[in-house]
């Protein structure tokens, strides 16, 4: 989905602020938020990972942006959760005394159907397009890239196809990429010509390039 | 109707915490298991690692080609870090690591990650420019060296292996990686100067 979490190349931010000496966790809560995010996708086994990433993409934007990132770690979770059913969002609300914001409903995604790519089709050297998308689901080609030109610089191993695996779809898995992009291809007139950014792309996200 | 407040943070955490428990669906062993995990992913890890290639030109060549075994022969393995790769800057070439979309990291050799690098600015702004970022994090580079900005969309988890700084001839491993902070690790930094 075209989403607030689709943050690359957004403009409007200002200074990043640095703590020395930061503490993994600042707050109890912290904590106890990624626990309960762990377990329940490893007890509970209520959902998986990529369901899991896509749950904090569907946070109302303007929560996303003012939490905290494991209140959206706490938020994304429990939705899943209300979701599958092993909670209520009503109970969860009387629970924390207060209302409990949960996550977007999912939209269906037409990625999650698309036929896997089980032989790599491109190697090291070649030039790739990333397709133009823009499903309501979960994809993780970020838009900075859609529609331009890389170098292949290395091809990944196979792993689980993010925008089936978030929509319930068959398992399956596909070599990923690493893309370089001239930064001056991303953004023209910006930045230096010895600027690059590289994209890790599932397969399914590319096509080739004719020299 | 008026709109109800919202409970604070605190409250939803002990809230889901609280319904899985009474059902049975985790223990609170389980909890506090997974709280204390991520007490073995510390950046030291990830410097133990650069003193190591610094120091050992056949691991260094390990690790280049296949960064999740070298990392593993140190101990190093686990959650998100199922397929590592290093990046080894040069004077011509600096690394710098980010995950726009959300806040993937290599957590066994750099810890789960700063708030810096999951917040917004970061994420939005390092990709379109980081010769700004970078000098606002205090790290000014020449226009002469040239910047790789690797996103963490897939799987592939990144460490940084940045140059050894001059002056550290003869140095022990221990002492090489006191100089290598997780900022470095992720490319915001240069190691340190010996003192």
């Amino acid at each position: 989905m075209d989403g607030i979490h689709d943050l690359g190349g957004m403009q409007g931010f200002g200074e990043i602020s640095m703590e020395s000496e930061e503490p993994t966790f600042h707050e109890p809560w912290q904590a106890t938020a990624f626990a309960l995010m762990f377990a329940s996708q490893v007890v509970v086994r209520s959902h998986n990972v990529d369901e899991y990433r896509h749950s904090i993409e569907r946070m109302k934007p303007a929560h996303y942006l003012q939490a905290d990132y494991y209140e959206r770690v706490l938020t994304g979770t429990a939705s899943l959760l209300v979701e599958k059913g092993h909670l209520s969002a009503e109970d969860l609300s009387a629970r924390a005394g207060g209302a409990f914001p949960l996550s977007r409903p999912v939209a269906p995604s037409p990625m999650a159907d698309l036929s896997p790519q089980l032989e790599p089709r491109f190697s090291v050297g070649d030039r790739v397009r990333v397709l133009t998308i823009s499903p309501a689901g979960h994809v993780r080609a970020p838009k900075f890239c859609r529609g331009c030109v890389g170098t292949v610089l290395h091809r990944a191993p196979k792993f689980g196809f993010p925008d089936a695996a978030a929509h319930g779809g068959t398992r399956r898995k596909e070599h990923t990429y690493h893309v370089e992009f001239a930064s001056q291809d991303l953004w023209p007139g910006e930045g230096s010509s010895k600027d690059s950014v590289v994209v890790d792309l599932w397969d399914s996200y590319l096509e080739a390039v004719n020299r | 109707m008026k709109k109800q407040e919202m409970a604070s943070i605190e409250q939803r955490t002990q809230a889901v915490r609280d319904a899985l428990l009474e059902q049975g669906l985790v223990t609170a062993s389980d909890l506090d298991t997974f709280a204390h995990m991520p007490e073995d992913w510390k950046p030291e890890n990830g410097a133990a690692v650069v003193a190591r290639a610094w120091t050992d030109p056949d691991f260094r060549r390990r690790l280049l080609a296949d960064a999740t075994a070298a990392c593993a022969e140190l101990g190093y393995k686990g959650p998100q870090g199922e397929y590592i790769v290093a990046l080894e800057d040069t004077p011509a070439q600096h690394n710098v690591i980010v995950c726009t979309q959300c806040s993937c990291t290599a957590w066994p050799v750099l810890g789960l990650p700063p708030d810096w690098y999951k917040s917004p600015e970061y994420r939005a702004r390092v990709v379109r420019e980081p010769r700004r970022v970078l000098k606002e994090m205090g790290l000014d580079l020449s226009p002469d060296i040239g910047v790789r900005v690797w996103e963490t969309s897939a799987e592939t988890r990144y460490m940084v292996i940045p140059l050894r700084p001059a002056g550290t001839e003869g140095f022990s491993d221990e002492a090489l990686a006191a100089l290598v902070s997780r900022e470095a690790l992720i490319g915001v930094a240069m190691a340190s100067e010996p003192a």
